[in-house]
Order: structure tokens, then C-alpha cells, then sequence
């Protein structure tokens, strides 16, 4: 009962941030001075070419971006009716993408549901290598398994992404015949779901969530192991080797529990950190997911292809993050009966 | 009798360096009490934790043996295997440690983590473990024992942590019981109430229990035998009556003669004069308005109510009380950092017959002179000073910060003030890790010295230290106040520590003062249920003079339940009225 109030007071927290990010967004996209448009009517004024300059101006006038800042704002966001009505993001209505000439929803489309395919996979990754390493490293720490997975894990955080991606391609490829670049196989692009379909993303999804994954695997398998030694030295550890616990059982029931809190808390961190990260190697690898259309759009000024996929990003660190704090509170007592009578 | 552990000199170092326990013997028979003694570094907790290998991992085990004789027959605990080892921790042999905020896991029931020992030993299943657990919490006071069961340690208070640790330790009825300074973290109306506990456990069951600690008035009301270790080796040992009723060693008579004591006086003190005072506080409320998450009702805590306090010039008054009296908030009441609730107010006289300047209501310059005519002596003196700063940079930041004296004339005062307490002035490039405890808390005095400050407000300034070292701070700090005519507002939980300081003594119980008199008034006749409570507490090295467990439960329960003359109706308490000159109490007339 307590947790489900928690979780519409979380939910409505969340909510309202989400709204204060839109806004923070929107005036930042429109910080530099101009607009996609205005430099394109000034750059078809400057090579004489009329014709595109209405169409410009139709869509300037369309988009409402010939108006106050506020009112593109309320009208960007669905709050105000525009030229067309109701036509933002409450409505569904993501806007139009100026340098691709087509709406946005068209051009992520795809590209959302594999960004978040790559990334959960990515995050998956990380939890899995990083919890036995991390346990692994404080229970024998200081012997050659702790000097072992220490040097492999900044190993993994020192060698650029992109670099690495190179290098699993290419051996991939030679020994394992593994898909160079891409999501699924060219030939399958477009095609509805089918079993051969999902075969191919998966086959073609292992470097790349290698890739993505091996520097967060490393710090987060630092931080486990920091917060395992800090625990292995507290009291009651003494006291359930006192009891008589084996040691495997001991660390897995007390300072493993213990030190999960961080390691949950730090979901919400991961996919904006694995999204910003992964654009680079996104170029490089061929994915695609948002990052690249992210890194164009941001360039040439494209404010509703940048300001939506900015959203999104936004929208997947604020469930990250609710999850993260939902767990805790079903994980740790202390924050569920905090003020328990 | 039967021998039921034997150590024989046991021999523990670290790395290449000397051993730091050194050909310790002794025995303990099954259902005796055997009391090791030492103050911090004399090696007795290692000992007692080689008796189940629960030691650090540097730690070597040089030498010597440890045979325990249980039921199961002889076993050599320094050669055995790691998994027979197991099956005695917590089986045959358990353990109480120290800190009962700390030693049990804040993420699992308690039930559970009691239960987990009869899972472990037992092999017993859910249902018939948890009725024994049940039982054992019954036995060791709580009152409701499905309610405990089913509760998280943060939800309980450290006196009822400690139970449940006893719980978990008897639960599978141990033929010893090693309990390493089960009650020093605790208060001390909560210590008695647990030594009562373990004594009435250990007539039931028959168990061995060696108990290690610091405190000879514990070792007396609890031990047959005793060992007193010092810097790894055995001083002296043999019967609780014939050491502490004869000590033969030198280190044991130095021991009783640190031993803070409540003295026995004959007549009551003449009423402290008003005339002069410093510091006064008067009507002070504080309430704390506790917010919990943003989808909780806010809780509102009054830590203290209506605290009257009166600091006269060069005399120290002592504000005593457990965890959770309001103490230290009223401390920082006194000093500007918490505001009082309105109505409240504190006045600062700097100079005789002066003019009072109000605390909570000072301009800047009068808040800057305050600030430096009021200094602070901490608990802890290791986390109290900064381990970067050199000892030369700690006393002269102050001086600093004040825009006092040019660099010599700093560096000068250092040298004098460390002179004062009693330290080197070489010891000036020092780092703070280079000095003992004691050390280190004359270095904090030293550093509030140098501000030459009129009142010093000292937080339990020797809670942390051993009692030989205790005692010698207090001998300094009376020096220093006679020295430099300073005022004292001496914030501490023991009465004996307070007992030799102090000229007045304010007991205060649930933020409010329950009694206040000078020292031997209040010792020579007590008047609270209360102040009664905490007198009987206090354990005396002398066998012959046990704890009155009785006075001690009826004085610290419920106020609710005290004589109709001091009750409590609900949170309504009755007023504090002058009894006789100098010594007031909180009762109806």
C-alpha cells in the first residue's frame, strides 16, 4: 500500500521534472541565434533561388516559428493550439525534421526502438560481467584474481570505444564470421518482423553491446568492489562469520546486499551515460539508432529532430532513475520503514 | 569443575613487527566468569577473538594453544580446520561484540538473522526455529516477541539491539560465551539492565562467559576471575575478590586509582552564588521538525523543554544525561548554532558586571568576539582534528582567522599553549596520526586555548579515552580553569567523570532537567527516581557492592510509572522546585 503511494507520488514527480526538462530543452535548442530555416531562406536569397523561399516561409509560417519564443514553446510542447490546431508532443505530433524534409516520428521511428535495444542490452551487459567480477575482486582481493579483473576492467576503460569496435570487427568477422556494421542484415531493412529478422539484429547486436557496455562493466566493477571492502570490514560481518556462515553464503546474504544499493542506484545514470556515449560509436559502427541523427540534427540547428531526440533521452533517464528508486525502496527497509512507529 | 577452555601462552603478532600479544595463559571452568581486563591496545580483544580465529587477516597466530573442551571433546581451535571451526562458532562457542548499532545487518529482520544460527546448526526447520526464537526473545526482555521478530535493527534502541545480539548468541545454547565489550556503547542504565540480562542467562543455562572490558566496576559485578593484560601480556590474574580487593601489580592499582568513582559524601555543598554569571540560558525549547520523504507527515521532536541554565565565572556546570536527553542540543543552544524556539534566550556576560549580550541576537562584531570568547573541546579526538594539517597549522588557524598577532607571535602562543597541556613544543611539525588518543584530545584543548577564550563548552571531551588517560585529562582540564579562570559547560553521560569536575550538576532525562545541585548534594541525597537510577547504575569496582538492578529499572522506565511525587502525566511534566537551597527537582510539591 505504502510502496504503491510512493510510486504515484514517484510517477508525478517524474512528470513534472519531465515538463521542466522540455522547457530547459527548448530554450537551449534556441540559445544560438537563427534558426534551420532562417539560414536556409538567407542562404537561397543569397544564391537567388525564389522558389525555395517560399516553401521556407510556408514552413516557418507552418511551424509557427515566426512567432514569440514562449508561444513556440507552449505550441512545440501541445499546451497552446498552433496553425493547426493541437499538434505537439502531448498529441503525438513530434514536428518536422527540416534538414530531412520529413516528419520526425518517420525518421527515429525505427531508430528509437533499436537505441533502446542496444542500450538495454548494453546495461544488461554491464550488471552481468560487473557483479561476479566486483564480488569476485573484493573477496580475494589483493590476490592475483582482484590484480586480474582490476587490469582487464581499465584495460576496457582506457581503450577508446571506436577503437575497439574496429578491432572486434575485424576479429569477429575472421574467426567467428561475425556481421560487420549495421543492425541486420542490409537485405532485411525494412522487411516486417520475422524470426530470420531477429536472428540477424541479435547476431549483428553482440559487438556492439561489447562495445558499449565494456567501459561502464569496468567502472561500475570498480565501484562493487570499493563498496564490498567497505563492507567486508563492518561489524556485522564479524558477526555472521561468529555464527558459523560459510564464506560464500556470508558475502552473498549480508555485504553483497549492502553494497547492491549503490549499484542499483546507478541505473539511472547508465543509459544517458551509454546513449551520450555510444554516438561516436554509433557513426562508427553503422547502427542505426539516435545517435547519429542526434549529432546531425544538432549541427545544422534541426530544433525538432534535436529537441525530440533530447526529450527521449531525457525520458529515459527519468524511468531509469524511477526504477532504480523503486527498487531501492523494495530492496532497503531503512528507506521503506524509515518512519515506521 | 571442568576445564572448558584452556589458552596457553598465546602468542599473536603482526607482520615482522613484535608480537602484540605475548604468552597470554589462562582457564576458564564451564559456568564461570572469567573478566579480561585492559585498556585499549593491551591486546585483550584479539585474544578473545583467537579463541574463534575471528582476527584480522595480517594477523599470525605465532604461538601457544587454545583447546576447548565441549561436550564434543577436546578441540585444538588454532590448528582446526576451518569447517569444524564453523560448527562451533555460534554453536558451542558465541560471540557479543561491542557495538550493537553496527553488528547486526540493517537490511535483514531480526528474526531472520537470529533464526539463521539454529538454520545453520540446528538444521531445524522454519516453524519449530522460529518458536525457539520466540522463546529467546522473551527470555532476554522484549516485551512483545512476534513484534521484535519481524522488526529491523534501526527500528530498535541500542539497548535493544544489544538484546537481540544476546539472543542471537544464546539462542543456541553455547557451552561459552565471549562478549567483547557488550555494554561500553551503551548507557548506562541500558549497561546494567544488560549485565543483569547476561548473569540471569548464564544461571539458567550454566554457560561459561568471558567478558572483556575496560571497566573493573563491571569485571566486579560480573566475574569470578579476572585477567588484567596490558601491552599484550598478562599482568595479574586470579579471584574478582582477592585482585580487585587486594591489587598486587602496579598496573592494577594505577587502574583503580583512574577508576572514576561516585564518592560517598558526608554532608550535602552550601548552594552555588549566582552572582556572577557567565553563560545563561533561559527558558530553552528546541523543537526539531523532522521531515521524512515527501510523502510522510512531518514529525515534530521537542529535544529540549524549558532548560533554565545558569554558568557561573570560573565554575563548571555539568549538564548530564543518556543518548537522547537533549544535551548536546542545549550545548548548541549555548553557543548560537541552533536557535531556540521563541521565548528562549541565552545571554553572554564576557566581563564581570558588564553588559549581557544576547546570543541568538548579536551584531557581526559582537558575534566575532563571541566566537572567539567561546571554545568547543570535542568527543572524538581523531575525527576532530583535520589528519592533513600539521600540529603547527591546527592551533594557529584560529588565530588566523581572527586576525590575531603577527606569524611569530602565532607560532609563540602554540608553543606556550602546548606547554600548558602539557605537550613538546617540538611536537609543533607534527601530524595529528603521530599522537595517542590522550594525545590528541590535549591538542584540541590546546587549540581552544589559543583563542584565550572566557567559557569552553567540552562534549563529552573524554568519552573516547581509557580511563587512566580520562583521568588525566580532567586533571588538566581543572588545572587550565583555575589557570586562566574559565568557565566550564561540561556536557557528559557519567556521573563518576562529572562527579570530580564540576560544581554544578544538571541531570536532564527526555530534554527536560529532572534534578540539579552541586555534586554533593546530589550525592548525598538524591531525590529523583532518576538521578537515583543513574547513582545505582554506575558499577563500583568492589564486589561487595553489586548494582541494585532494582532502583536502576524503577528510576530509568516510564516516567509514567515513577512515585506520584515526580510522575509524568503524558508528556506534562511537573515543574523544577528549589527542595532545599541550591538543589532543585522536578516534582510535584
Amino acid at each position: 500500500m505504502m510502496f504503491l503511494r510512493y510510486a504515484v507520488y514517484r510517477m508525478f514527480t517524474m512528470l513534472l521534472t519531465l515538463w521542466v526538462v522540455s522547457i530547459l530543452v527548448f530554450v537551449i535548442i534556441n540559445l544560438p541565434p537563427g534558426d534551420f530555416l532562417s539560414n536556409q531562406i538567407a542562404e537561397l536569397r543569397a544564391t537567388g533561388q525564389a522558389e525555395g523561399v517560399a516553401k521556407a516561409e510556408f514552413l516557418r509560417a507552418e511551424y509557427a516559428l515566426d512567432r514569440p519564443l514562449w508561444e513556440q514553446y507552449m505550441i512545440w510542447a501541445g499546451f497552446m493550439p498552433g496553425p493547426n490546431g493541437f499538434a505537439g508532443l502531448l498529441q503525438g505530433d513530434f514536428g518536422w525534421s527540416f534538414e530531412f524534409d520529413r516528419p520526425v516520428g518517420e525518421i527515429v521511428g525505427d531508430a528509437l526502438w533499436l537505441t533502446v535495444l542496444v542500450n538495454l542490452s548494453a546495461v544488461l551487459f554491464v550488471y552481468a560481467v560487473a557483479l561476479p567480477l566486483g564480488v569476485l575482486a573484493a573477496a580475494k582481493s589483493e590476490t592475483w584474481v582482484d590484480y586480474t579483473a582490476g587490469f582487464v576492467g581499465y584495460l576496457g576503460l582506457a581503450t577508446p570505444n571506436f577503437l575497439l569496435a574496429l578491432i572486434l570487427f575485424y576479429y569477429g568477422n575472421k574467426y567467428l564470421d561475425l556481421p560487420i556494421g549495421g543492425l541486420m542484415d542490409p537485405a532485411l531493412e525494412g522487411e516486417p518482423m520475422s524470426w530470420e529478422k531477429v536472428k540477424s539484429i541479435l547476431l549483428h547486436m553482440i559487438v556492439p553491446t561489447f562495445v558499449i557496455g565494456t567501459s561502464g562493466a569496468a567502472a561500475m566493477m570498480q565501484r562493487l568492489r570499493a563498496n564490498m571492502l567497505d563492507e567486508l570490514s563492518k561489524p556485522y560481518v564479524e558477526t555472521a562469520r561468529a555464527k558459523g556462515m560459510a564464506p560464500a553464503r556470508m558475502l552473498a546474504k549480508y555485504p553483497l546486499r549492502m553494497a547492491f544499493n549503490p549499484f542499483v542506484a546507478d541505473i539511472g545514470n547508465l543509459l544517458p551515460a551509454m546513449i551520450s556515449g555510444s554516438v561516436l560509436v554509433s557513426v562508427v559502427l553503422g547502427l542505426q539508432t539516435i545517435g547519429p541523427s542526434l549529432l546531425t540534427a544538432l549541427k545544422s540547428q534541426d530544433q525538432f529532430l534535436a529537441a525530440f531526440i533530447l526529450m527521449f533521452v531525457a525520458l529515459l533517464t527519468l524511468i531509469g532513475t524511477m526504477i532504480s528508486d523503486m527498487l531501492l525502496v523494495l530492496l532497503d527497509p531503512r528507506i521503506r520503514y524509515g518512519g515506521r512507529e | 569443575m571442568t576445564t572448558l577452555l584452556e589458552v596457553d601462552a598465546l602468542t599473536i603478532g603482526f607482520g615482522k613487527a613484535p608480537p602484540v600479544v605475548r604468552d597470554v595463559s589462562f582457564s576458564v571452568q564451564a559456568g564461570e566468569t572469567l573478566a579480561l581486563v585492559g585498556e585499549s591496545g593491551s591486546g585483550k580483544t584479539l585474544t578473545c577473538r583467537s579463541v574463534l580465529r575471528i582476527l584480522p587477516e595480517a594477523a599470525q597466530l605465532r604461538g601457544g594453544s587454545v583447546t576447548f573442551a565441549g561436550h564434543n571433546g577436546p578441540v585444538d581451535l588454532i590448528n582446526a580446520p576451518e569447517r569444524l571451526l564453523r560448527s562451533i562458532r555460534g554453536n558451542q562457542v558465541a560471540m557479543i561484540f561491542q557495538e550493537p548499532m553496527r553488528s547486526l545487518s540493517p537490511l535483514h529482520r531480526l528474526g531472520n538473522q537470529v533464526e539463521e544460527v539454529l538454520h545453520l546448526h540446528r538444521k531445524m526447520g522454519h516453524a519449530e526455529a522460529k518458536r525457539r526464537v520466540l522463546e529467546q526473545f522473551d527470555k532476554v526482555g522484549f516485551a512483545d516477541a512476534e513484534r521484535a521478530y519481524s522488526s529491523y535493527p534501526f527500528e530498535m534502541s541500542g539497548g535493544m539491539r544489544q538484546r537481540a545480539m544476546i539472543a542471537m548468541a544464546m539462542v543456541a545454547e553455547p557451552e561459552l560465551l565471549i562478549a567483547d565489550e557488550p555494554t561500553t556503547a551503551l548507557d548506562v542504565t541500558t549497561q546494567a539492565q544488560v549485565l543483569g540480562l547476561i548473569r540471569t542467562l548464564q544461571a539458567d543455562t550454566g554457560m561459561a562467559v568471558i567478558l572483556v572490558t575496560h571497566d573493573l566496576g563491571v569485571v566486579a559485578n560480573m566475574a569470578e576471575k579476572v585477567v588484567v593484560m596490558n601491552k599484550g601480556r598478562v599482568m595479574e590474574s586470579g579471584s574478582a575478590a582477592e585482585v580487585l580487593g587486594a591489587p598486587a601489580h602496579g598496573y592494577t592499582q594505577k587502574l583503580f586509582a583512574a577508576a572514576p568513582m561516585i564518592p560517598t559524601v558526608a554532608t550535602p555543598a552550601r548552594a552555588l552564588s549566582y552572582d556572577d554569571v557567565i553563560l545563561d540560558l533561559k527558558n530553552i525549547t528546541k523543537t526539531f521538525t523532522m521531515r521524512a520523504g515527501g510523502w510522510r507527515k512531518p514529525v515534530e521532536i521537542k529535544a529540549c523543554r524549558d532548560v533554565n541554565l545558569r554558568v557561573v565565572r570560573g565554575k563548571t556546570l555539568a549538564v548530564v544525561g543518556e543518548s537522547g536527553s537533549g544535551k548536546t542540543t542545549c550545548a548548541r543552544v549555548a553557543l548560537g548554532s541552533e536557535r531556540p524556539d521563541a521565548g528562549g534566550e541565552v545571554l553572554f556576560r564576557p566581563d564581570p558586571g558588564g553588559e549581557a549580550i544576547p546570543v541568538h541576537d548579536m551584531n557581526r562584531t559582537q558575534r566575532t568576539a563571541f566566537q572567539r570568547q567561546a571554545q568547543m573541546v570535542f568527543q572524538d579526538p581523531y575525527s576532530s582534528l583535520s589528519p592533513r594539517m600539521r600540529v603547527m597549522e591546527a592551533l594557529t588557524e584560529p588565530m588566523e582567522i581572527h586576525n590575531l598577532g603577527t606569524r611569530a607571535e602565532r607560532r609563540e602562543k602554540a608553543e606556550e599553549m602546548l606547554r600548558w597541556v602539557g605537550l613538546d613544543p617540538a611536537m609543533l611539525h607534527r601530524y595529528p596520526h603521530a599522537f595517542s588518543g590522550g594525545q590528541r584530545q590535549r591538542l584540541s584543548i590546546a587549540r581552544a586555548l589559543t583563542l584565550d577564550p572566557r567559557i569552553l563548552i567540552c562534549d563529552e571531551p573524554t568519552s573516547a579515552l581509557d580511563v587512566s588517560v580520562q583521568d588525566q585529562i580532567l586533571t588538566l582540564l581543572e588545572d587550565i580553569r583555575d589557570r586562566a579562570n574559565l568557565s566550564y559547560l561540561f556536557i557528559s553521560h557519567d556521573l563518576a567523570v562529572v562527579a570530580r569536575i564540576a560544581d554544578e550538576v544538571a541531570v536532564m532525562r527526555a530534554g527536560v532537567i529532572v534534578e540539579q545541585a552541586p555534586p554533593d548534594t546530589l550525592f548525598y541525597n538524591p531525590r529523583h527516581p532518576y538521578t537515583k537510577a543513574l547513582i545505582a547504575a554506575q558499577p563500583e569496582p568492589d564486589v561487595t557492592r553489586p548494582i541494585d538492578l532494582d532502583l536502576v529499572a524503577r528510576g530509568a522506565g516510564d516516567p509514567t510509572t515513577w512515585d506520584d511525587m515526580f510522575r509524568f502525566e503524558g508528556s506534562r511534566a511537573p515543574d523544577l522546585r528549589e527542595l532545599e537551597p541550591g538543589h532543585k527537582v522536578r516534582c510535584h510539591a
